[in-house]
This record gives C-alpha cells, sequence and structure tokens, in this order.
C-alpha cells in the first residue's frame, strides 16, 4: 500500500492539474486553521481570566458577616453580629473536609486613609491580621525573610510581612527592610518579610501593597478581642466548597442565634462557583470552537470528496484500462482513498502550521505590548493538534469514499467505449 | 498424442493442440429501457493454441460483444466460456481482474494507453499489477518495447508518438504480462494503410512464435492476414474457414 509506485501515481495525480489541487487543499486548510485560531483564542481568553484568580486555592469562599433579616427567639431583625474566634474550632468540630479556615482581621482599604509610617514616609495600605495558612490560599512568593508562623501567632510578636509595593513607597531604593520598624495605626511592627504576589489583571498593582501581621497581634494591638471580620475557607480538594458552605453557615447561625432560613444575615463570595461558572463557560467555549471549526472544515471535506468525484470521472477510461490490465478493485479504490487522505493530511497540516505560525505572532506582539486584560498566552496543546489530525484521516477517508465507490462501479466495458 | 508406430519407435506425433477458448450458445442481450436488444444469439466456437482468427461482420453484429466477453469485460447472459479449459463464470472482480492479468492481453482500436506515463511505463502497467520489482518490471518492459521496435522511443509520452507506434506500444503492453491470448479490437481501425500493415506484422510475427490472437475487424484485407475468418451477422456465425494467409511485407519495405 505504501510502495513507490502508489506515491508517484498519486503525486501525479495530484500535480496534473496544480491549480485545482491547491484550491482544494486550500479548504481544508482554512478549515483547520479557522478550529485552530478559535480554540486558540479560546484558551487564550481563559489563561487570561484565569490569570486573575492567580494561584488562589479555588476551592475557597470567603464569608462575612451582614445585618441579620428576621427575628428570632425574641432576638429582633436589624441586629449585626461578629464572628468569633471559637466559631473557627466550632465549624473544624462540625463540617467535614474542611483544609483551611483562616480567620482574618483587616485595617484600611481601597482609598483608606493614610495609616502606615516609617520614618517620613507615610502611606494607605491594606493591613491584615492573619494565620499562616492564608498563604496556601491566596498564595504570595516571599521575596526575602519569613512569613508569619504559629510561633509569632502564639507569641503574639508584632511582626509585619510587607509587599514589594509597600516597600517602594516607604523604603529607599536598595534599603533592606528586614529588621525595621514601622508604625501601623500607631503600633510599631518588625518588618520580617517582604512578598510578591503574581497575581495580574486589574488588582495586580492594589495586591503587592498589603501588610500581613500575625492574627493574634492585630487584634491585640487593634482592638479587636475575640472578633473576627472575616473568613477565608477552603475545603479539600476531593469536596466542594459550594456543597459544604450550607453546613458551615448553619454552624454559625447555631452559635449566632440567627432564624436558620436567614440568609442574608452572611455575606459570602464563593470563588470556586465563580470559577465552576468560568470552567463551564469555556467548555461552551470550546464546545462552539469545535462545532463552528468543523463545520468550516466540512465545507473543506465535501470540496476534497466533490473534487475526486469529479478526478474518477475524467479518469473513468484510465480506470477501465487498468481494470483491463488487471488491477482488482481494491487497487482502485485504495488509490483514490488514498490520494484524497494524502490531499486532506497534506493540506490539514499547512492548515495547523499557519494557525500555529499565527498563534506565535500574536504571543510575540503579546509580549512585547505588555499583558493585555483578559487575554494571554494563546495556544493550542498537543493533544489538540492530534484530535485534528484524527478528524483529517477521518474525513479525507471519507471524502474519498464515495468517489472511490463510484470508481469502481465503474465498468471496463463502459469506460472503454471508443465512441 | 497419437503415435504412429514403427518397429516400436516414434518417427513423427501429433500434438492435439489444446483449446485455448471453447464457447459454447452464448447469449447476450442489452436491455435499453422498454427494449431488449438480442446482440448474440447462441454462439459456439473454438479456438486453438497458436491461431489468428479474425472475426468479421458489419457494424452491430456483435463482434465486439463477443470479444468483450472473451475479455472478461461483460458478461454472457447464457451459456458456458472456458479459457484454457477454466469456466469463466461469476468471477468476483478480484479473480476477474486476476484472470485479466495472466491470461488476457488487450489491444484497442483507440490504443487507450495512460497519456501521463511514458512508453515504458506504460508496458510495465501489467507486470505492476502482477506484482512484480520495479526493475525487473521495467527490464522486461524494455525487452517487449525492443520487440515491436521502439526501445529509442520508450520515455516517450503516448502524444509524441504518432499512431502506429502507439499501437506497437499498446501491443508490447498486451504482451508484457505474457498473455495465453491476445484480444485485439480493430487494432488498425484508427490507422492508415502503411501503418496498418506495420501492426500486422507485428501481429503476425508474435503469432508465428505460436501466441493465440483474436482480432476484431471489418476490413477484408486485414482478415486475410489471419488463418481463420468467422463471419458473424445478426449475433449468429455463418461462416468459419481456414483461409491462406496473406503475409505482409518484411520490414524493410514499412
Amino acid at each position: 500500500m505504501f510502495n513507490r509506485d502508489r506515491w508517484e501515481e498519486i503525486l501525479e495525480a495530484l500535480s496534473s492539474n496544480w491549480f485545482r489541487t491547491v484550491l482544494t487543499a486550500f479548504g481544508v486548510l482554512w478549515g483547520i486553521f479557522i478550529l485552530v485560531i478559535l480554540l486558540a483564542a479560546g484558551k487564550g481568553l481563559e489563561n487570561g481570566v484565569k490569570a486573575d484568580f492567580g494561584d488562589i486555592a479555588t476551592n475557597t469562599m470567603f464569608m462575612w458577616t451582614q445585618t441579620i433579616s428576621k427575628p428570632y427567639k425574641g432576638l429582633p431583625k436589624g441586629r449585626r453580629f461578629s464572628y468569633k474566634i471559637s466559631d473557627v474550632q466550632a465549624i473544624k468540630d462540625n463540617v467535614p473536609n474542611m483544609r483551611f479556615i483562616s480567620p482574618r482581621n483587616q485595617l484600611g482599604g481601597f482609598g483608606g486613609s493614610n495609616n502606615v509610617v516609617r520614618g517620613l514616609n507615610t502611606g494607605a495600605f491594606n493591613v491584615y491580621g492573619d494565620y499562616p495558612e492564608i498563604i496556601e490560599q491566596q498564595p504570595m512568593d516571599i521575596t526575602s525573610g519569613r512569613f508569619i508562623n504559629y510561633g509569632d501567632i502564639d507569641e503574639k510578636r508584632k511582626i509585619a510581612i510587607i509587599g514589594e509595593g509597600v516597600k517602594t513607597s516607604l523604603y529607599e531604593f536598595g534599603e533592606d527592610p528586614l529588621g525595621t520598624y514601622i508604625k501601623i495605626n500607631g503600633v510599631n511592627f518588625i518588618v520580617v518579610g517582604t512578598y510578591k504576589k503574581k497575581s495580574q489583571g486589574g488588582d495586580s498593582e492594589e495586591d503587592q501593597k498589603e501588610i500581613y501581621v500575625p492574627f493574634t497581634s492585630f487584634s491585640q494591638a487593634f482592638n479587636r478581642g475575640d472578633r473576627v471580620g472575616w473568613m477565608a475557607i477552603t475545603a479539600e480538594d476531593g469536596s466542594s466548597i459550594t456543597q459544604l458552605k450550607e453546613q458551615i453557615f448553619d454552624v454559625i447561625k447555631q452559635r449566632h442565634t440567627i432564624h436558620p432560613e436567614d440568609d442574608r444575615a452572611i455575606g459570602n463570595f464563593d470563588l470556586y462557583e465563580q470559577y465552576s461558572r468560568i470552567e463551564r463557560l469555556f467548555f461552551a467555549l470550546k464546545i462552539i470552537a469545535y462545532f463552528v471549526g468543523t463545520l468550516v472544515l466540512l465545507s473543506g471535506i465535501i470540496g476534497i470528496s466533490n473534487i475526486m468525484l469529479i478526478v474518477v470521472k475524467e479518469r473513468t477510461k484510465e480506470i477501465g484500462i487498468r481494470r483491463a490490465l488487471g488491477a482488482t478493485p481494491w487497487s482502485i479504490r485504495g488509490q483514490v482513498l488514498l490520494e484524497s487522505i494524502f490531499l486532506t493530511i497534506i493540506s490539514g497540516m499547512m492548515g495547523i502550521s499557519l494557525g500555529a505560525l499565527v498563534i506565535y505572532a500574536i504571543n510575540k506582539v503579546l509580549d512585547a505590548s505588555g499583558p493585555v486584560d483578559m487575554f494571554s498566552n494563546p495556544s493550542v496543546d498537543i493533544g489538540v493538534v492530534i484530535t485534528a489530525l484524527i478528524i483529517l484521516i477521518v474525513s479525507g477517508l471519507f471524502a474519498g469514499f464515495i468517489p472511490a465507490q463510484n470508481a469502481i462501479k465503474v465498468k471496463p466495458v463502459d469506460a472503454l467505449r471508443t465512441e | 498424442m497419437n503415435f504412429t508406430k514403427e518397429s516400436g519407435k516414434p518417427r513423427y506425433f501429433v500434438i492435439e493442440l489444446i483449446k485455448m477458448i471453447e464457447i459454447k450458445d452464448l447469449h447476450k442481450s442489452y436491455v435499453m429501457g422498454e427494449n431488449s436488444l438480442h446482440v448474440l444469439k447462441g454462439i459456439d466456437f473454438t479456438v486453438k493454441e497458436g491461431e489468428l482468427v479474425a472475426i468479421m461482420g458489419s457494424s452491430g453484429s456483435g463482434k465486439s460483444t463477443l470479444l468483450n466477453i472473451l475479455g472478461m469485460l461483460d458478461e454472457a447472459d447464457k451459456g458456458s466460456y472456458y479459457l484454457d479449459g477454466k469456466p469463466i463464470k461469476n468471477l468476483s472482480e478480484k479473480i476477474a481482474a486476476r484472470y485479466r492479468n495472466k491470461f488476457l492481453g488487450f489491444v484497442f482500436q483507440s490504443f487507450n494507453l495512460i497519456t501521463y506515463k511514458s512508453a515504458l511505463e506504460n508496458v510495465a502497467m501489467p507486470l505492476y499489477y502482477q506484482g512484480m520489482k520495479r526493475n525487473e518490471r521495467n527490464k522486461k518492459a524494455m525487452r517487449y518495447l525492443e520487440k515491436v521496435g521502439l526501445a529509442d522511443w520508450a520515455t516517450h509520452l503516448p502524444n509524441e508518438l504518432s499512431g502506429g507506434q502507439n499501437q506497437r506500444v499498446a501491443i508490447a503492453r498486451a504482451l508484457a504480462s505474457e498473455p495465453k491470448v491476445l484480444l485485439a479490437d480493430e487494432p488498425t481501425g484508427a490507422l492508415d494503410s502503411t501503418t496498418s500493415y506495420e501492426v500486422m506484422r507485428i501481429i503476425q510475427s508474435i503469432n508465428d512464435e505460436g501466441k493465440t490472437i483474436l482480432i476484431v475487424t471489418h476490413e477484408d484485407d486485414i482478415a486475410h492476414m489471419c488463418k481463420r475468418i468467422v463471419n458473424l451477422r445478426d449475433g449468429v456465425i455463418i461462416k468459419d474457414s481456414k483461409i491462406n494467409q496473406v503475409r505482409t511485407k518484411s520490414a524493410t519495405h514499412v
């Protein structure tokens, strides 16, 4: 099947009408090109949007308190409440599959007033009181020194880990911040580490302007007592926080005497739900890409099929001669099928290469012009390319099948009629 | 074998020649819409090894149909056909292809060479379908091209050759697979008389080597260059007689 004569015949047949061959090949080339580009664009969008999540553990929910909206057990509605540090242990005891529960307190915020002073420099930064686990939930690179540990929590050490953004606004260029003191709301903290967050997108600059101090030191220094501002809760990998959060709310409602059906008392942001929604969106996008790409490809395939029909028609006489000389039906059929598969694969590969080239160019431009919101690193993985190739081979077979059947339906005697 | 014995030693013996083609009561009709055209109405006909037979008849007499059936390009409705002792009936396409390749060589009026292949490649084509290796195939094809006097034209395409040359290439192609029977359908129909005789000379010389050949023709002079003439009219044989062969002039004249 793959001997030299076969290939010579195929090349001869395809090169006998170059223009037509190229035009036909273009149909498939275009189809696979569109498919690759659509998938790559979808991937680029997905990469861009997912980059906004950074390395945040996506199986995470953030939970804060709101105004109670239903009277319960003689207590009125319109009350406010705060989480207590003991709630953390209660959730751990009552809800299964919890990975991290990080109670957090916070100072400052977007557009807040200056709250941090070092020497003559001041700045407005978000200051968080945190447990060591937060670094697993909101990953950051420690660029120097260290992060909070349990020793700090237990001994309520007044230490701080500052972002690179804080460093640039409070320190001279090249100055080592480790071991220096900064004053947060009038309380001195010693800097023991600096961090840099990898997240990009709109918040990326703000993300570097944060200060992390131990939760216990924060509570004591800023008079929070046993209150907790909000919590970041991550579930184990096997289970979804979206399913577990109702149980968490039930524990909280029970401990704070809140009506079990009061859905407004606890505010939450379910990262996992958002994430799955985005996942679903991109899954849909991918399906659309495949759908559209395959349809475009299909029209290319039909083009090939059509041309093969014409080729068979044109070569009716030749096929008759070959039959008279002893060609078996399979050798005729095989010839047509191979021609069609060969044409499909060659043009498909060119389409894939062209797509890859365009993607490469886009990446080059993106690299050169800096990050673009919601779009980064468009790409197709090798799996997609292999899928496309399989689609090509199969469709080449299909494209050749009807013409091949037509070819062997030719009766030698009809093909050889002289008139 | 029949021996005529004299004092216990064979002095001479006559070989009963093998029946190459044997057909009995062959019928064929074509259905065209509501009309049925009965083309062959019971043909009985035997060709022995080494014969050179001309099948004559006016157009519509069924001579080409007969040749197509003999060539396994078409199938009879009724009757038996033995080729070299093998029954040709209800063959699968694959077997038919093999038989055509092994037993039969075709020469057509319009040459039917493959236009984008050189003379040599055309001659080598039946060998390709026999699965012969490339080198071997080309060597053998070259031998047959030499035989028809076209060795110098091996690399030429059919449209670079004259009609007579094309037909000689076609004959070389028909011979290349060393068939038992050569079937020629109006081999000189598209040629002028000089080249016709040239082609007939080659056919005669092949026949002299012992090849069985059937020629369909409507030209009297061509028919008389054969050894036997079968006349067809309206689907039946009306006359079947051996004749004195007219030899073509030697090659120097052509």
